[in-house]
């Protein structure tokens, strides 16, 4: 189908593009050469900084006035894009290369109906009349799999979802059939489940028009679905190159390795796997090392790397830039822990003392009325955004709450820590029932219950140095002097694996990293009973999670607190859970502790959950129906079970009218939500597949 | 739509109603006795009381505030004191005095600042943008009263020195005449608000635009291919020239009435220097009656930018409940 | 991302340094330029002006600019020169002094209206709504006519007239910066509203609000100088340059030097004081880029 021998429809030569920053000229891609037969999709992966978008706007020549291509090729179908001018490209844009770009709300015209936006590629450039072209436009739409398009095409932006914006976006890139199509992370801010049938949509249209596709992600379980072919980029620099499957089974450059071990797989747990974090930073602007540029976090280098190395071609279609790949991968493999390492598991479950119980918490939203509401004397409306949620939090454990965006895990956070009023129910902390509001909560309780945030970028004061930002807690929390508090800071900082100096320093001086250390450092200053961890990792880089991961991990093992551990990605929660509690539209569909959560009958929607995951798959033994449409609003709920409308795995009329009750069974710690039986709903899905991706 | 119009409608109401209270109390402290000021220092005790009773300075002041705003919303503005002849009749009359000069000035302001704006904009760092940045900031810098008399020295009586035809210094016009009449009265104060709104509006609608080419969707429309006019013209404009219209509707509420300082150097009768008149001789009736026409239209020009704004932004036009 | 690995530098030598950035900006550095020349002046205007304000020479009156006296004299036979000096003292202190009042006031209730939100700041708002519904020189005028005119009433008058504009621009940052998480974790430490007001919030808004300050200290100037140039402002035989311009005007054709210089210094010093602004605007913009 891909024929190597045929000339490649991209073909990148020694490409170096740099980037003026304050008036100084540094190099964000550094002689990258790569090839992308008609067909291929070609993954690019990189963290933040890595210059995967830069090289993908250098190909597209898009770079703005302060991007510069230094030297190399840009060959599309023979041609040298760097020798072209301006006016020459603006030819070639649309209709000999695309992008599909990572944000799809900011990357649609607001102000434009989308019909309009895409039919004006064909009146535009191909000089159709406009009636013909926006008969072209629902054509488009339609072959994106979108429902009702003629409907769709008189929408504006604002009116579709992210999953329909990027579907929009993708009809747009294809309408001129490009010959090349560049896809910048285009899943990334969308739920796992609609990125799911995206990936799916976007393979099948590449196989079929037989583009080729520069795809890259940072996400490797996305590359590992979706490309034939993938390169490791990291400070400018592409480290390996390689087919998937060799790429996935040997990973040559330590810092691909770093990558595969550092995210914890499905199936992995705090227990039996330690997580192989990449210890330091990645470079940046203007503090490139010399030499090897991963020398400084490289658990293998010696003096040798210092000096460049060079490219390693291997057979097999490999590349490899280290000195010493030949020992690295002698080395590879992540650390297994032997079993009962914790101390923990030997205590029974059922001994431990609740923490923190919630019996049927809601919360509501209230919406203001419009005036045709008023009028006609309609109801009042609320977001419903948790609705009768009962949880209990085990001392010294870890709950872990699995949900999609707008499935109400942050609001239920929130509502706990006091920062939203709950609607009803009740919130109890050792037995004492806690108050909604925040000002009427004593410190000692404020105490117990300590959060770390999402956004590390958010969560120190810009404006205090990290010593400063450490002392306050001890001294209102625990009523300490300062002298006191300072006193404390390197050890808090030593905690969380800083060094004791980072006490003078700015937040602005930190890597995301490091903040987001400072912050768990700040929440468990004062010996939080609880720690509250609203998706602590997901701003954060690959590598980087790991050591975040592994240190919440370490903190708890130390003091023995409680965790609640919320995320929408299944293996992290699955790594660090004792517990796992699935949510949808605000209400709990599921709860298990983490070894039989992993086990069917799962609920249909955590089935979907994890079908979604790029890489697995639930063995289906009847095969159930693809997910459609995306969560519903949590306005207009759906009645019967919330997840009706949706399901893949559907009974009938019963599911839109009544209520599901809850399914269990003796043997197994599973409770789920749903009109099916549990021996029915087992007969139906098996084990999930690619639970151990290339494992061992 | 249909809702939110109507939210703006009482948004309005209510702004208004309000801003009446603070108009009403605040001319309640005016020192010294209003039948005093009417009789004079001379008027003896008995003239006084009848003077109060027959105002109704007697009654209660939430009840003196809602007698006045009743009278007022019913179109019986009373008497000036220090004219002694209606108020209505004379505040509409500097009203239309002031709309002619407001319109004029924006005919000659808008067009030419939209123009600037998008010129700079679309040439960042450019010389054009330069030139226009920095002209602008100096335009800024420069008080009407002093622009104003330059342009009179210049247009008046330079040229008629030299036997030149020229336009008038002296702005105030026939009550009757006609707006052709008036036009060459209204060229010179035009010109002056149209400096002042010149570089404001400019500047804005220059940041718009860069704003609006700093956004992922001009990427996406040049990636299309689509030729650069068609981007700047149906992609980049119609989302940079939004927030122009807010600016444009403050800009026409302050010509009706902020143009006090232009209206005394050029002698014009607007709203605005029958205010200060007013100010003057503590005309009590009056100064309300100007400050309230003021504050209705302000408003009304807030609305309907808030309505076209609305109209032409479909996040707003369509989304329901809000 | 910064990439300094040294300690932090303290607080007053990050802000020196952000203002020496103003003068990396061409018109930045002219605008502050001028403006602290123009300060200077002021300040020692008492001392260098070779005439008294209202020091009257009849036979010396309608004199044009000449050695004896720079700027000329007016219609009374005051020297321009001196009066221009001694008027600039009179302007920065009226308009600087209304906007720091104004700045403090509309920053207070700024912050504590936008943080605590809820019914209070809903009444403050549509209050401050209210306000500046009227166009600012109106809402000025009608003030004047109350409290009478002098230099205090001008006072007062930009106090009220600018408090409104400070509070929502301050609120306006409040909102989005009490939803980040540096402002939520010192809600769940237990830290005084006094702390988490002043220390948390505040410095966030420093950067707008020391823009805000400039821009309303140009307005101020223009406001001062209108109102004395309207004659409802300050008194004669004060030396306020709108004041002089108003006075002057009658006598255009015989002492055109009478108008042209306080003119000329109101036009260059607010000026001035745009181009600071704007090259405040600029250093801040970009930092937060």
């Amino acid at each position: 189908m891909i024929n190597e021998k045929t000339a490649p429809a991209l073909n990148i030569k020694d490409l170096c593009v740099a980037y003026q920053q304050e008036g100084e000229w540094w190099e964000a891609v550094h002689e990258v050469s790569l090839q992308i037969q008609p067909g291929e999709i070609y993954g690019l992966v990189g963290e933040s900084g890595s210059g995967k978008t830069t090289l993908a706007l250098a190909v597209l020549r898009y770079l703005g006035k302060n991007g510069m291509i230094r030297q190399g090729k840009i060959e599309l179908s023979g041609v040298d894009l760097v020798q072209l001018q301006p006016a020459e490209m603006r030819k070639l844009w649309g209709h000999q290369m695309a992008l599909i770009p990572q944000n799809p709300q900011s990357s649609l015209n607001p102000a434009m109906r989308v019909g309009d936006q895409i039919a004006e590629v064909y009146r535009h450039t191909q000089d159709m009349e406009t009636g013909e072209a926006r008969h072209k436009a629902v054509e488009m739409l339609r072959e994106v799999n979108i429902p009702d398009p003629g409907r769709v095409t008189l929408s504006y932006p604002h009116q579709l979802s992210g999953g329909m914006q990027q579907r929009v976006l993708i009809a747009m890139a294809l309408s001129s059939n490009p010959s090349l199509l560049i896809l910048d992370e285009p899943t990334t801010n969308l739920d796992v489940t609609t990125q799911a049938t995206i990936l799916d949509l976007l393979r099948s249209l590449i196989e079929q028009r037989q583009t080729a596709a520069l795809y890259i992600t940072h996400n490797l379980a996305v590359v590992a679905q979706m490309c034939r072919r993938a390169g490791v980029l990291y400070a400018g620099r592409l480290v390996e190159e390689a087919f998937i499957n060799e790429l996935f089974a040997r990973p040559l450059h330590p810092y691909t390795q770093g990558l595969l071990e550092s995210m914890p797989r499905l199936g992995d747990h705090k227990d039996s796997v330690r997580l192989r974090a990449i210890e330091g930073r990645a470079p940046v602007f203007g503090d490139i090392p010399s030499g090897c540029v991963f020398r400084p976090r490289c658990p293998i280098a010696n003096e040798i790397c210092e000096t460049n190395p060079p490219l390693s071609v291997l057979p097999e279609g490999r590349k490899v830039r280290c000195h010493r790949w030949e020992v690295s991968l002698n080395e590879a493999g992540r650390s297994h822990l032997p079993d009962g390492r914790s101390d923990r598991n030997t205590t029974e479950k059922h001994q431990l003392q609740p923490l923190l119980s919630l019996e049927g918490v809601s919360v509501h939203y209230p919406l203001k009325r419009s005036l045709r509401e008023v009028v006609r004397r309609e109801p009042k409306r609320a977001v419903r955004a948790v609705e009768g949620m009962d949880l209990k939090i085990l001392s010294g454990q870890t709950l872990g709450l699995v949900g999609e965006s707008g499935s109400g895990k942050s609001t239920l956070a929130r509502a706990t820590l006091g920062v939203v009023d709950k609607t009803a129910g009740t919130i109890e902390l050792l037995g004492i029932q806690l108050p909604d509001k925040l000002s009427r909560r004593t410190l000692d309780t404020l105490r117990k219950v300590q959060s770390v945030f999402q956004n590390p970028e958010e969560a120190l004061n810009p404006y205090l140095t990290v010593g400063e930002i450490l002392q306050r807690p001890m001294m209102t929390l625990l009523g300490w002097s300062r002298q006191e508090a300072i006193g404390r800071v390197p050890d808090l900082l030593r905690a969380v694996r800083l060094p004791a100096m980072y006490a003078e320093r700015l937040p602005t001086q930190l890597s995301g990293g490091e903040k987001q250390r400072v912050a768990i450092a700040r929440a468990s200053a004062a010996k939080p009973n609880l720690l509250i961890c609203d998706e602590p990792v997901s701003a954060l880089d690959v590598s980087v999670q790991a050591s975040i991961l592994n240190l919440l991990e370490d903190l708890q093992a130390e003091h023995g607190n409680s965790l609640l551990f919320i995320s929408h990605d299944m293996a992290v929660v699955g790594f660090l859970a004792d517990t796992i509690a699935v949510i949808y539209l605000g209400e709990l569909v599921e709860i298990a502790e983490t070894g039989d959560l992993f086990k069917s009958p799962y609920h249909p929607y955590t089935e979907a959950l994890l079908s979604a995951i790029p890489g697995t798959k639930v063995e289906s033994r009847r095969v159930a129906a693809p997910l459609v449409g995306e969560i519903p609003s949590p306005i207009e709920k759906p009645g019967g079970c919330p997840f009706h409308s949706r399901c893949p795995r559907l009974v009938g009329e019963i599911c839109k009218r009544q209520p599901p009750p809850w399914q269990s069974q003796q043997g197994s710690s599973k409770r789920y939500l749903c009109h099916i039986p549990w021996e029915e709903l087992q007969a139906q899905q098996g084990d999930i597949q690619g639970f151990e991706i290339s494992r061992g | 739509m249909l809702g939110y119009s109507l939210r703006r409608l009482g948004f309005l109401l209510l702004t208004v109603l309000l801003t009446s209270v603070i108009i009403f109390s605040v001319t309640q402290w005016l020192p010294g006795d209003v039948c005093r000021i009417i009789l004079g220092r001379e008027a003896g005790e008995k003239a006084l009381d009848a003077c109060r009773q027959d105002l109704g300075l007697e009654a209660p002041l939430p009840v003196q505030y809602l007698r006045w705003l009743a009278d007022f919303s019913g179109g019986d503005w009373g008497q000036s004191f220090s004219t002694r002849t209606d108020i209505f009749p004379l505040v509409m009359q500097r009203l239309l005095n002031s709309l002619r000069l407001a319109v004029l000035t924006l005919l000659i302001s808008v067009p030419l600042a939209v123009g600037l704006g998008v010129l700079a904009g679309l040439n960042e760092g450019k010389l054009v943008d330069n030139l226009i940045s920095i002209g602008s900031l100096s335009v800024v810098g420069l008080p009407e009263f002093v622009t104003g008399i330059l342009l009179i020295q210049l247009f008046s009586f330079e040229l008629r020195r030299w036997g030149l035809p020229s336009l008038p210094a002296n702005s105030s016009i026939r009550p009757e005449a006609g707006f052709v009449e008036s036009l060459p009265s209204l060229i010179l104060p035009a010109i002056t608000a149209t400096l002042v709104l010149l570089a404001y509006i400019a500047r804005l609608t220059r940041s718009g635009v860069l704003e609006e080419m700093k956004q992922s969707y001009v990427r996406t429309a040049d990636l299309k291919g689509l030729p650069r006019h068609i981007v700047v013209v149906r992609h980049i404009l119609p989302n940079a020239l939004l927030p122009t219209i807010t600016v444009i509707a403050i800009s026409f509420g302050w010509l009706i009435s902020g143009l006090v300082v232009i209206e005394n150097v050029f002698n014009y009768p607007g709203l605005g220097r029958l205010l200060v008149f007013a100010i003057d001789r503590r005309d009590l009736p009056l100064m309300q009656a100007v400050a309230l026409v003021t504050v209705v239209g302000f408003a009304l020009a807030n609305l309907v930018a808030d309505l076209v704004y609305a109209l032409l932004n479909p996040r707003i036009r369509y989304t329901e409940g809000n | 991302m910064a990439t300094h690995t040294g300690a932090a530098p303290s607080r007053g030598r990050r802000f020196v340094s952000q203002l020496r950035r103003l003068y990396a900006v061409p018109t930045a550095a002219f605008g502050t330029t001028v403006f602290v020349l123009f300060l200077a002046l002021a300040l020692l205007g008492p001392w260098i002006a070779p005439y008294g304000a209202n020091q009257q020479d009849y036979q010396g009156a309608r004199m044009a600019p000449s050695s004896l006296h720079w700027f000329g004299t007016d219609h009374l036979g005051r020297d321009v020169f001196s009066r221009v000096l001694l008027g600039a003292g009179e302007i920065l202190w009226l308009s600087g002094g209304g906007t720091l009042l104004a700045v403090l006031c509309g920053t207070a209730i700024g912050l504590l209206s936008g943080y605590l939100g809820g019914w209070l700041d809903e009444l403050i708002m549509r209050l401050f709504d209210s306000l500046l519904a009227l166009p600012a020189l109106l809402l000025a005028l009608l003030m004047l006519g109350i409290l009478g005119a002098s230099a205090w009433s001008v006072l007062i008058v930009m106090v009220v007239v600018y408090t409104p504009i400070v509070a929502r621009v301050v609120r306006s940052v409040v909102l989005s910066v009490k939803t980040r998480g540096f402002v939520e974790a010192a809600r769940l430490q237990g830290e005084s509203l006094g702390w988490i007001l002043f220390r948390e919030i505040l410095p966030s808004v420093l950067p707008t609000l020391a823009v805000e300050t400039a821009v309303r200290f140009s307005y101020g100037i223009f406001l001062v100088a209108s109102l004395g140039f309207l004659g409802v402002g300050v008194q004669p035989p004060s030396p306020n340059w709108g004041l002089m311009v108003k006075e002057a005007r009658q006598t255009i054709s015989q002492t055109p030097w009478a108008l042209y210089y306080p003119a000329g210094a109101i036009s260059i010093l607010v000026i001035g004081v745009n181009l600071m602004a704007d090259g405040l605007k600029r250093i801040f913009q970009t930092r937060h880029d």
